[in-house]
């Protein structure tokens, strides 16, 4: 059984069809990669994944370990191991990121029947955790992703994914807006991550993280459908040809 | 432009009420003619309206049409459900005054625990027992509000604080008014006075006993801080969901002085907080912040003026209002400064946060500016939550409730944080807290 199988998913947004039959089969210990020009779904995907509201699913299933992902809440969907690292971390004053990570980490632990952690277990967690993504601990202690530069909020994407071991990582243009220091940095945080247990499928229009995070299969998505599935060379292909070949085919 | 309103019928009889509680307020030698000629002030335009630019939102002729008889003094019973209330609500390490319907009640209050730095009498007792000049300055008042000149027609009791140049009173000094009646209006005032360079955090807190409805509670304060002195002031209403509350603070500040204002309304039918504060002295600072909690179909209005009257002083408002299901919350924050007052830095925010669709909130920021090279500055803004920031709390394990209440408490706590003292920050958040966790 695949980690997460999505069989015909039909998605409207506004009467807009934006998904029109799409199927994907991600197994544990994979990394996946969609390219594919704007606006051909890639992110509605990943929002559809993750629960985000405002989307019609008309048709089609999402299944994660076998479990109808899409009955359930986002909060559920992230308890049971799903991540969505955001193309745009939001901003929320008010709230530190240490209070924010312990609630969202002691919340999903609670929703597994696992028990909470003290607040010097989480200390000594997260300080590991930071730690090895070079994350200075004033960072933790200010509102989450306030005052931050884009490379600092997306390395505070992937402390998160660290802190709370999901079993599946979708990566929303985690690359985009980032220089090439803070992408190897957001990198080799990823890869740090890469496991076994663990699926991955990160969304990107451009190949360079790829050089850094070698998938295992490169989809090619255009007008709401997978086109073309191929090993990472494809990637390179892509680059070379651009995507027109798939937007005319689709 | 002078408006005539007709007088709503049942307020007429509000000449009875003064008649009939007469008897009864203290205050020998000039104190009954002041009291008389402050209802004077008050007849002439009665229960603010809405005609009256600054009470255009509460509109109190409409929304309580009279003002109920006074409350009677506090019998044994009344004074044992007063306990419960009041303790419920205890500053930690505070030194609690409390005042029940209105009259002092020293059998609940730790005047033994006061430090020596601060001195405490009742008005009561200063209105029976001083010399004419000092009674007369504590009913006399430098607004033509009615509601305040109703409220020193007919105040019964309150605390005179005074603290001496130089002293600094360690403990926080919390009045505790507690209502335990049904259907009667209490009328309280109290005074404050710091010497130069004193400093003290004043607590008030009003809060309903066991079984008290129905009723109306004016209070004022009067507050003068000295050059180089500093005040806190905190005042947190929770009155019954069927009362009234009008609370008005009067404060003028000397020179170099700090002023740290708080005032936080999470209960009652109909709240008012107006506060009037003079910037007398140069180089001081004012930081004037509170938050509304609303709900059900209660109304809070928050209204406040700052009047820079010399050069070289800051003040800074953030005002904010939490309003759920047909609640309606208020905010009229106007900034004055004087031709004297250049170099004045002055700015205010108020931002409100709609929970339902039916919520309402008003807001009138207003900048009235007479001097040259000034800066100045006032936001607004309401709406409901962030529906971004709710997926991004939920995408990572927080239940939809989970996340929104942690919004809220963040958006009240870009407030309430202004708040210097971590204590009684510490007070003023579970106070919130508990207000969000009544609703869910």
């Amino acid at each position: 059984m695949a980690l997460l199988e999505i069989r015909d998913l039909h998605v409207g947004v506004e009467d807009r069809e934006v998904i029109r039959g799409l199927d994907l089969n991600v197994d544990a210990g994979e990394v996946h990669a969609i390219m594919g020009p704007n606006g051909s779904g890639k992110s509605t995907l990943s929002h559809v994944i993750a629960g985000k509201l405002g989307y019609e699913i008309t048709g089609g299933q999402i299944l994660f370990r076998g479990e109808n992902l899409l009955r359930m809440e986002p909060n559920e969907r992230a308890a049971k191991g799903v991540f969505l690292g955001f193309q745009y971390p939001v901003e929320i004053p008010g709230v530190t990121t240490m209070n924010f990570l312990r609630a969202a980490l002691n919340a999903q632990r609670k929703a597994r029947d696992q028990q909470e952690f003290s607040t010097p277990e989480f200390l000594k967690r997260i300080r590991e955790v930071a730690g090895s993504l070079n994350i200075p601990q004033d960072m933790l202690k200010r509102g989450v992703n306030v005052g931050f530069s884009g490379g600092e909020k997306k390395r505070n994407e992937i402390l998160q994914m660290a802190l709370f071991e999901p079993s599946l990582c979708i990566l929303d243009e985690i690359d985009s807006g980032l220089d090439i220091d803070a992408l190897r940095i957001v990198a080799s945080g990823i890869n740090a991550l890469r496991s076994p247990e663990r699926a991955m499928i990160v969304i990107t229009h451009y190949r360079r993280l790829l050089d850094h995070v070698v998938p295992d299969v490169v989809h090619v998505m255009s007008r709401g459908r997978i086109m073309k599935s191929a090993g990472k060379e494809l990637a390179l292909e892509l680059e070379a040809s651009g995507y027109a070949q798939f937007e005319d085919a689709a | 432009m002078k408006q005539v309103l007709p007088k709503a019928d049942p307020e007429r009889s509000i000449g009875n009420v003064f008649a009939a509680a007469r008897g009864r307020l203290p205050g020998a030698g000039l104190v009954p003619q002041i009291r008389a000629s402050a209802f004077e002030v008050y007849e002439r335009t009665g229960l603010p309206h809405r005609g009256m630019e600054d009470w255009k939102y509460t509109d109190l002729r409409a929304l309580i049409g009279e003002v109920l008889p006074l409350a009677p003094r506090p019998d044994a019973e009344a004074l044992v459900r007063a306990k419960v209330s009041a303790e419920q609500v205890s500053v930690d390490q505070a030194v609690k005054l409390v005042m029940v319907d209105g009259i002092f009640a020293p059998e609940l209050s730790d005047l033994g625990r006061l430090e020596n730095e601060v001195v405490v009498r009742s008005l009561r007792e200063v209105l029976e027992n001083s010399s004419p000049g000092d009674m007369a300055g504590l009913l006399l008042s430098t607004t033509s509000d009615s509601a305040i000149s109703l409220n020193a027609a007919m105040a019964t009791d309150g605390l005179v604080i005074t603290v001496a140049d130089g002293n600094a009173v360690k403990r926080p000094i919390q009045i505790v008014h507690v209502a335990t009646a049904l259907s009667v209006s209490t009328f309280t005032r109290s005074y404050l006075q710091l010497g130069k360079g004193a400093h003290a955090a004043i607590v008030e807190s009003f809060v309903s006993a066991e079984r008290a409805s129905g009723y109306q509670a004016n209070d004022a304060i009067i507050a003068l801080v000295g050059n180089e002195a500093s005040l806190s002031h905190i005042r947190v209403a929770a009155a019954a969901s069927d009362a009234v509350n009008i609370s008005s603070a009067i404060i003028a500040v000397g020179a170099r002085a700090k002023l740290d204002l708080f005032s936080m309304t999470c209960s009652g039918s109909i709240s008012r907080y107006q506060g009037f504060i003079k910037l007398a002295g140069e180089g001081t600072k004012v930081s004037a912040n509170g938050v509304n909690l609303i709900r059900d179909e209660l109304h809070a209005d928050t209204t406040m003026v700052v009047d820079h009257a010399v050069p070289h002083c800051t003040s800074r408002e953030k005002f904010r209002a939490v309003i759920d299901d047909c609640g309606r919350s208020v905010f009229q924050g106007r900034i004055v400064v004087r031709p004297a007052a250049r170099k004045t830095d002055a700015n205010l925010t108020t931002r409100a946060l709609l929970l339902s669709d039916q919520a309402e909130a008003d807001s009138k920021p207003e900048l009235e500016i007479l001097a040259d090279d000034v800066t100045c500055g006032h936001g607004a803004t309401s709406g409901a939550l962030d529906n971004s920031l709710v997926f991004y709390l939920r995408a990572r394990g927080l239940s939809e409730k989970d996340a929104k209440m942690l919004l809220i408490k963040a958006f009240v706590g870009e407030s309430i944080e202004e708040i210097t003292s971590e204590n009684l920050r510490d007070f003023v958040t579970a106070q919130a807290e508990h207000w969000l966790q009544a609703g869910r």
